[in-house]
Order: structure tokens, then sequence, then C-alpha cells
């Protein structure tokens, strides 16, 4: 009888954990549709399950959100022991539009806050993404590497008019 | 009498340099800029050199197609500066340093106190109080003093109507954005934030906050704080800015200081010049005049 018993407890606690590990496949995203509202540049996938594998540190890119050891020795003067953060994405702290009037009055009415000089959302991810790739020597650090440009790119960069004249047709 | 008339002349004489260099004291105050006046930072070690700013401000102000299309790297073979059909251009330095090369963007630097504005003798241009410094076309006569007076080599000459000579340059998107608060199109465009755009008295603090944070990325100055007086436009380095295509001997005098005793002097000189001088004249033909006509009497006066 107890070893039914334990065979029920063992079922059930299987049960639970392959209820709960779908739960946090959905937290962490294996894949993250970004530029989704490019306009120059088509939206493309970030394969992010490949980047856990990786990189390891969820720090290295979340900085102090997500809850686990902060290295830099500069942010953990204030972050050490800091709790995850309610939003986790890029976005949830960088904004999409840095420069914007209301933006900029934010800030101004928020002088004492530590993190003024916070990149945009834009600002951050080329930083972060390209300034990785171009260290560790691996990974797309060329625009099109990572989205190609659309039809209104292509007008937007002049891409037709490669070589049309010398690049250094004197100007008087 | 002659002496008396001489003494007379250099008593005036005397105060009329004294008022001159009264003028003087009051034309040199400086001006610091407008306290609301917005800015760009570039930081220069953030910039990857994708030519980004240069398609978009082609496309913001409406400028000619360009010779070869915007990703063409080959540009940065040899060094450009901005011209009519490009408001702004792209340089790349340091070709060879094991650090990679550092690209650098140009364009009007909207001083605070502006020698183009100094130059220019039908005010073309005006300084807003936004930070722009922007042209009238309506009013310029094409002399071209502006380009010579600009100390970074900035305003362009579009010499393609011969009937209607215009110098153009950048306007900080003046028209289309921040006169209503939007950033200008190369900042809005730049996909590494190696544009900042915000109130430059807030940029100034910022960059100095970069440069204590992160000693070992940047070279401990902040371009265009002091430089000709400060410009709305400020710069960060890795390397000194000689290096990376700045003019670093230009004086932390606004450029207008080199004339702002001169110019003083021209409305004193054209005011009370003529009047002092005409005066002397006359005092001393009515000198003549009564010798001549009214001998004793002025015997009789001398006694």
């Amino acid at each position: 009888m107890p070893s039914t018993k334990l065979l029920i407890l063992g079922a059930l606690a299987i049960g639970a954990i392959s209820v709960t590990s779908p739960a946090t496949a959905t937290a962490v995203p294996d894949s993250i549709t970004l530029n989704q509202n490019g306009k120059l540049y088509q939206p493309f996938s970030f394969d992010h399950a490949q980047h856990i594998l990786l990189i390891k540190e969820c720090s290295d890119c979340h900085h102090h959100t997500t809850g686990t050891l902060v290295l830099d020795p500069n942010c953990a003067r204030c972050h050490q022991n800091s709790s995850p953060t309610a939003v986790v994405s890029c976005k949830g702290c960088h904004s999409s539009t840095p420069f914007s009037p209301e933006t900029l009055a934010e800030k101004r009415a928020h002088k004492e806050r530590f993190h003024q000089d916070k990149m945009g959302l834009k600002g951050a991810m080329h930083e972060n993404c390209i300034g990785c790739h171009k260290k560790m020597g691996t990974g797309p650090a060329g625009c099109q590497d990572c989205h190609p440009r659309n039809a209104k790119g292509d007008a937007f960069y002049s891409a037709d008019r490669k070589g049309a004249k010398p690049a250094h047709a004197k100007e008087h | 009498m002659k002496r008396r008339n001489f003494l007379k002349a250099c008593l005036i004489g005397g105060t009329t340099v004294a008022l001159g260099k009264t003028n003087k004291g009051w034309a040199s105050g400086s001006f610091e800029g407008y306290p609301e006046a917005m800015g760009v930072l570039v930081d220069t070690t953030r910039c990857v050199g994708c030519r980004s700013c240069e398609a978009a401000c082609n496309k913001e102000q409406s400028l000619p197609e360009p010779d070869t299309s915007f990703d063409d790297k080959s540009v940065f073979e040899e060094p450009r500066r901005p011209t009519a059909k490009a408001y702004t251009v792209v340089n790349e330095y340091e070709k060879k340093s094991p650090g990679g090369p550092v690209y650098r963007k140009m364009q009007c630097n909207h001083c605070n106190e502006p020698a183009c504005l100094t130059s220019c003798f039908v005010n073309a241009y005006t300084k807003t109080k936004e930070g722009a410094v922007i042209y009238n076309s309506k009013v310029c006569v094409g002399c071209r003093n502006c380009m010579i007076a600009c100390p970074f080599n900035v305003p362009g000459y579009d010499y393609d109507s011969v009937t209607n000579p215009v110098i153009k340059k950048c306007i900080l998107c003046y028209d289309t954005r921040l006169k209503v608060g939007k950033p200008p199109a190369c900042v809005e465009i730049c996909p590494q934030e190696a544009l900042t755009f915000g109130h430059r008295a807030d940029l100034i603090k910022l960059a100095h906050e970069r440069i204590r944070a992160n000693p070992d990325r940047y070279y401990d100055h902040v371009y265009g704080e002091k430089e000709v007086g400060g410009t709305s436009w400020l710069y960060l380095s890795r390397t000194e800015f000689d290096k990376i295509g700045f003019d670093t001997t230009l004086n932390n005098e606004p450029i207008i200081s080199n004339v702002k005793d001169f110019l003083g002097m021209v409305p004193m000189v054209l005011s009370i010049w003529p009047a002092l001088f005409s005066g002397i004249h006359l005092l001393s033909k009515h000198d003549t005049q009564q010798e001549h006509g009214h001998d004793t009497e002025s015997t009789q006066e001398d006694r």
C-alpha cells in the first residue's frame, strides 16, 4: 500500500513539474520578434534561447532586472541584492521616444534620479547587440545582417544611386 | 585765439576718446547662450559610421539626390565637408588605430555667438531661443562673408542659380522639428544613439558625467562647451580632438570678441565724429572770418 501511495505522490509531483515547466517557458521566450514597427527595415526573429545557452549570465543583457547576480562593480553598489523587476524586457525601461518633449520634461522633473543618461530603446539594443558581437568577434554587426531593408528603406538610403557618380566628385 | 581753439579741440577730442573707451566696456559683455537652448551631444565613441544621419538629413531637408548611395563606405577615403547639397557629412579618422576607426559627424555647430551672424551685414542670420542658427535666403545678397567668418567651414554656397544665390547649411531642423520640440532628423535616425538631444545645459552635465564614469573610454574634454564662446553641438572623443579633425587652436572667446571693440566704435565714429569735426571746422572758419572782418573788435575783446 505505501508503495502505491508513493507512486501516486510521485506521479502527482511529475505532473506538477510538467505543468510548471511550460509556464516558465512562456515567461522566458525562446524567440522574440524585433523591429516590429520598423519603417525602413524588416522585422526579424531574435533567437533568445541560443543567447541564453551562449551567455548564461542574464545580467549581461538584462542588467539587474532578472534578479540574477549583477557582476558590474559599479551596478553592484546599489543592485547587489535587488529583487527582480516586474518587467524584464528592454522596452520596459528603455523609452522608444527618448528625445520627445514629454520624455525630456519628465527627465528634467526628476533630476535626483541616478540613471539620468539612460539610452533609448533603439540605441540600447543596437549598442548591446553590436557591442557584444564585436567584442566576441562573432554574430552579425552590419545593419542588414540582422534586419534586411525594405523598399522604403532602399529609397531612404538612395540605394539606386550607388556609384552613380564617383564618391569624391569635387564640390566648389 | 588759435591757441584757445586748439585747447578746446583737445578737450573735446579727449572726451570722445574717453567715451570710446566706455563704449568698449559696454560692448565686451559676453553672451552665455539662451537658458532654454537645445543642443546635441555627439559621442564619437558610439558612432559606427553608418551614414544614416546623412540620409535622414537629405530627406528631411529635401536636398538633391546624392552622388552615391548613403550606404557607400567609399566616401570615407577622403575627408569631406558640409556643402549646399549635404548639410551633414560623416568622416572617418584613426583608420589604422588598434581601437578601430573613429567616425565624426560634421554639420553647423550652432554657436552661442555665431560668427556668420556677426559677419552678415543684411542680418540674414538669427540665433533662435531654441538654439538654432537659422538663415533667411530672402535678404541674403550672396556676399559669402559668413563662409569666410565661420570657424568650422560650415556654410555651403548654392551656385546653381545665378539670380538667387543662397547659402545653405544645417538649421537644426528648425522649421520642421525643433520649433515644435522634436529632435532633429539625424538624432532620431541614429541607431547607436551617438547623438543625444536635450537642453544644452543638461547635455554638458551629461557629457562630464560620461567622462567621470568611464575615464578609460573618453578623452577628458567636451568640445563645444567653451570653444568660440560655446556651441549647441557638443562632442566627446576617445582621443585628442585634433586627431579626429577638430580645430583645437580655436579660442574660447567668441569670434565676435575680435571685432566687438571695433564695431562698438562704429556708432560713436558715425554719430559723434561728423558733428565734432564740422564743429571744429566751423569754429576755425569763423575765427578766420573774425580775424579778417572784425579786426578791431577782436583786439578789443583780447584786451
